[in-house]
């Protein structure tokens, strides 16, 4: 109390400070805060439309609070929706975009970090030029590959398959990969190399044992890139594959495009969650990495 | 026999030649240092040698062996690098034994040789520590223990001491002394430290531009510096260099320059006179310890002489102090006692130990 | 004594082990190397050719020179494509670095729970565009989105069906692409607001700078270069949108939101134009190249500037 009273009367300046800083820290939460609902009503609202009964829904609109509760529409957007006359709801699709990111994102990473391995420790005259050569293919719009690529699948037999988009999304996402990994391996220490090579191990040695050890920050980081980026790639999905075999983004356009009628908003707003949920799941468990991959993808 | 030979040594990048026509001898046991500053193209010869940096032209022999292909793992040396290179996610342990591992040599030996050498340098408790987990000199002392479990014909180090502070740095070299002196194991090391070369080499080989600018023993080096460079780049504070002309006194040879207050001030040699005409002009070369105070004693003494200058600067670092003194045009720096420091503002008498004195020519900068 | 002994035989030259181990980099990297060149090379000219031939439902390769491009800018879709994809990319690019900048000073107030708001601003960054665009298009639809919560809460004249508006459908979707990116133009911002060094801000501060002037003119100067990328990574964004719009609008009502990559789409796949398809491809990876090129020669410029300076 006597301190509030000496700082009243001798230090005026510090009172109006001090309120000012207050008014400053509630506008910024304030601020914050706002954003933060636009950004969070959509999720929560198809979260909420996820559970809640369509009549409901229809009657009270997609933004209401729920006076209902079922998880029907999920087991229905899973099992049995139908989705252009095939009533299997979202699993084949789920699956199959499962299949086609899971082995695309192995092999696109390990591939990436291979080239990132040769292009930044064993460079060879001319193998600069070759790295911003692959790097072109980071901008390439897809819409350039299309014909090209459904010539090429044609021929391998690979048409409208997910094994095709495996192919597809591997040699698209090689550029990424190969800038990652070869960006920090460039922050890899030559000596390190140097040291192993007089110590007599080869090509493969230092790789598996030095560089490999060192890779793990890296790796997440394009795994979960890789990751997100396929799983919610649509154009491809759309162009090379049809039916049973499209990836979910192609599903779910055709799912909601589809309702004609009164659209059943609770299933297809948990056919909608399942297709955003595996890469919203890496988001959470990853998000540090999610991040950086970001940061990294941009700051070429 | 040489445990190292290098002939003509040549390196391009591109264009650029970093390395014209090195030729270099260590004998067995020996230590040489490589000195020079950055950008000399020490550290690539250095790499020549450990196979790491491919040869332009010219012939490295290790022993009596030509390993100008010869792969870095075959040539038989180990190498301790300015970064230390311990492999990160390995520990001490692991770190000593990868390149045994590569090599496939026996697990008793490799046992042996962790056991040896982690006696020889200290190091048994750091064994299952990560490099991460290790002090400034403790990376020091791992990365010289794993060169040494190798046991090979030849040690390079690259700058090994410059990531330390400056105590440990002087600890650390004392350790590698030590240590070259019980192992006797020709050794190549590269310092820009002038100070470390002087103390740990037996011989040292002054680079510039890509050149050996004088390859001999410490002591010749610093009392007969072969050309202005190393004249200058070897000793701290550097050697004074006062173009001078020559002259003779009193049938003597001395030099003559323009001295404090626009004085002539002269200087005999200590050299057999009649070696260069009068008019000829010279660089004249004093160390700072060679100049110190006149006094009563010194007069009419053999291969002293005098000038008077006036004090600029003094700084005294406890255990000398050194005085920047103004002559003319010139600044020169003395190392004195502290007894017989000067004061700033003193016009002091100075006294040059002319036998110390170096000359040099000012065109090919070379020692006369 | 000696431990580990050399192998080597004391043999002058390379022995054809050595000289395969020397090839052994080159052909690790050979594989994805041609798959990357066809990827980029082959394919853009094989693009390139498509659109000079009379391609219709299937490739065929009747040359006919620029044809194909003169009936692509006749179109008045296409002109409705890029005039929307000029408005887009200004809109969008502006709003949500604006936003995103906003964010991240924000942020950068020594806020509590940092990284739940980050985590906040940056999840749409995760999900699709087609998940977005599809709940977006629910939120704009006037019978069960916004328009009918506020006309049930008593304004029952309010009016809010931009989606289904031919003039500003558009907006929706700018809208929809701001929410969805602008965390990633906070999270440059922020790690860029991060890496200034402190001491020039508390040297600022000692000068009597106010927070607002120190943000203007000492920490947004340094950052500079990453407004530029962050710019440039958004108009990259902007001339490949295609999933967007796929979902939100289907580019329409009626043509209203065509987009390049959606025209390319329907010229290819529905009317079987393969040819114009193709022209309008190539005009996409122009667009590309007008921003991209620049920009890597003034980055590579301005390394170059640096690394002579430094």
């Amino acid at each position: 109390m006597a301190d509030l009273a000496l700082t009243d009367t001798h230090d005026r300046d510090a009172v109006s400070a001090s309120r000012r800083q207050l008014i400053t820290r509630i506008a910024i939460y304030g601020i914050l805060s706002l954003f933060a609902l636009v950004y969070i009503v959509p999720l929560t609202v198809v979260v909420m439309n996820s559970f809640r009964d369509q009549p409901e829904i229809a009657r009270n609109g997609l933004i209401a609070f729920p006076q209902s509760f079922g998880i029907d529409a999920w087991w229905s957007a899973w099992d049995s929706y139908c989705i252009g006359g095939n009533c299997e709801g979202m699993k084949r699709y789920f699956f199959n975009s499962l299949w086609m990111t899971v082995p695309a994102t192995i092999i696109s990473t390990m591939l990436g970090a291979l080239n990132g391995y040769v292009l930044s420790k064993w460079r060879f005259k001319g193998s600069e030029i070759l790295f911003t050569c692959m790097l072109l293919g980071v901008f390439m719009p897809g819409q350039i590959s299309l014909m090209p690529w459904a010539f090429i699948l044609g021929k391998l037999g690979l048409s409208n398959s997910v094994v095709g988009l495996v192919l597809v999304h591997c040699v698209q996402g090689l550029s990424f990969t190969t800038l990652f990994c070869r960006n920090y391996y460039i922050s890899v220490p030559d000596d390190l190399i140097k040291a192993a090579r007089i110590d007599g191990a080869g090509f493969w040695r230092i790789f598996r044992k030095i560089i490999l050890p060192l890779s793990p920050p890296i790796l997440i980081v394009t795994v979960i890139w890789q990751f997100t980026g396929i799983w919610n790639e649509y154009l491809f999905g759309v162009v090379f594959t049809s039916g049973t075999q499209q990836p979910i983004t192609a599903a779910l356009v055709a799912l909601t495009a589809g309702g004609t009628t009164a659209s059943a908003y609770d299933v297809m707003s948990a056919a909608v969650l399942i297709g955003a949920l595996p890469p919203l799941l890496v988001y959470f468990v990853g998000g540090k990495y999610f991040v950086r991959g970001l940061t990294q993808g941009a700051i070429k | 026999m040489s445990a190292l030979t290098i002939r003509n040594l040549r390196k391009s990048f591109g264009f650029v030649e970093v390395l014209k026509g090195i030729n270099l001898e260590a004998r067995a046991g020996e230590f040489i240092a490589l000195v020079g500053p950055s950008g000399c193209g020490k550290s690539t010869l250095l790499a020549m040698i450990a196979g790491l940096e491919t040869v332009t032209a010219g012939e490295i022999y290790i022993g009596d062996r030509l390993v100008n292909s010869v792969a870095p793992k075959d040539r038989d040396i180990a190498m301790v690098f300015q970064s230390y290179a311990l492999y990160p996610t390995m520990t001490v342990r692991q770190n000593m034994l990868f390149g045994m591992e590569s090599r496939g040599v026996p697990k008793s030996q490799q046992v042996e040789a962790i056991a040896r050498v982690s006696a020889l340098l200290q190091i048994g408790a750091l064994l299952d520590r990560k490099p991460g987990q290790l002090s400034g000199g403790q990376r020091q002392r791992v990365a010289m223990g794993r060169a040494l479990v190798r046991d090979p014909k030849l040690f390079l180090f690259d700058e090994p001491l410059s990531n330390l502070d400056a105590k440990l740095r002087v600890d650390m070299r004392t350790e590698i002394k030590k240590l070259h002196h019980r192992v006797g194991k020709t050794t190549v090391y590269v310092t820009h430290d002038q100070v470390e070369a002087m103390t740990l080499a037996s011989r040292i080989a002054v680079m510039h531009q890509g050149e050996v600018q004088q390859f001999d023993e410490p002591q010749t080096i610093y009392d007969r510096p072969a050309n202005i460079f190393v004249a200058g780049f070897m000793g701290s504070p550097a050697m004074n260099f006062i173009p001078a002309e020559m002259t003779t006194v009193d049938g003597v040879d001395a030099v003559s320059f323009v001295g404090a207050g626009g004085k002539l001030v002269i200087l005999k040699l200590q050299q057999p006179s009649g070696m260069f005409e009068k008019g000829r002009k010279v660089i004249l070369g004093i160390r700072p310890e060679h100049l110190s105070r006149h006094n009563a004693e010194m007069r009419g003494k053999e291969g002293l002489a005098t000038l008077v200058a006036p004090v600029e600067v003094v700084e005294p670092t406890g255990a000398e102090t050194m005085a920047v003194l103004r002559l003319g045009e010139l600044e020169v720096v003395g190392r004195f006692t502290p007894d017989e420091a000067p004061v700033m503002g003193e016009e002091m008498v100075v006294s040059v130990d002319m036998t110390k004195a170096c000359l040099f020519d000012p065109t090919t900068q070379r020692l006369l | 004594m000696a431990v580990a002994q050399s192998i080597a035989s004391g043999t002058a030259g390379q022995s054809w082990r050595e000289r395969f181990g020397s090839l052994v980099p080159i052909l690790v990297l050979a594989p994805s190397l041609l798959a990357s060149f066809i990827y980029v090379f082959v394919f853009a000219a094989w693009t390139f050719y498509i659109s000079l031939s009379n391609s219709a439902l299937l490739p065929s390769y009747g040359f006919v020179g620029l044809d194909n491009y003169f009936s692509l800018w006749a179109n008045r879709r296409w002109s409705v494509a890029y005039t929307n994809l000029f408005l887009f990319s200004g809109f969008y690019v502006l709003g949500s670095m604006a936003v995103g900048l906003i964010l991240a000073v924000l942020i950068d107030q020594r806020v509590r729970a940092e990284s739940f708001w980050r985590t906040i601003f940056l999840y749409p960054l995760a999900v699709s565009f087609i998940v977005t665009g599809t709940v977006w298009s629910w939120l704009y639809n006037p019978a069960s989105g916004i328009q009918f919560l506020v006309r049930n809460l008593g304004w029952s004249n309010f009016s809010f069906a931009l989606a289904s508006d031919r003039q500003y459908a558009i907006y929706a979707i700018i809208i929809t692409g701001i929410w969805q990116s602008s965390g990633f133009a906070m999270a440059l911002f922020l790690a860029g607001l991060r890496s200034v060094d402190g001491d020039i801000v508390k040297a600022a501060q000692i000068d009597g700078a106010s927070p607002f002037r120190i943000y203007r003119k000492v920490i947004l100067p340094v950052i500079a270069p990453i407004f530029l990328a962050v710019a440039v990574v958004q108009i990259q964004f902007a001339i490949k949108t295609f999933d967007l719009v796929a979902a939100l609008t289907r580019g329409g009502p009626g043509i209203s939101t065509t987009f390049p990559a959606i025209y390319v789409y329907d010229l290819m796949f529905q009317r079987g134009q393969i040819g114009e398809g193709a022209a309008a491809a190539i005009m996409m990876l122009v667009a590309l190249a007008v921003v991209l090129v620049p920009y890597s020669l003034f980055v590579v410029w301005r390394r170059r500037r640096e690394g002579r300076n430094g």
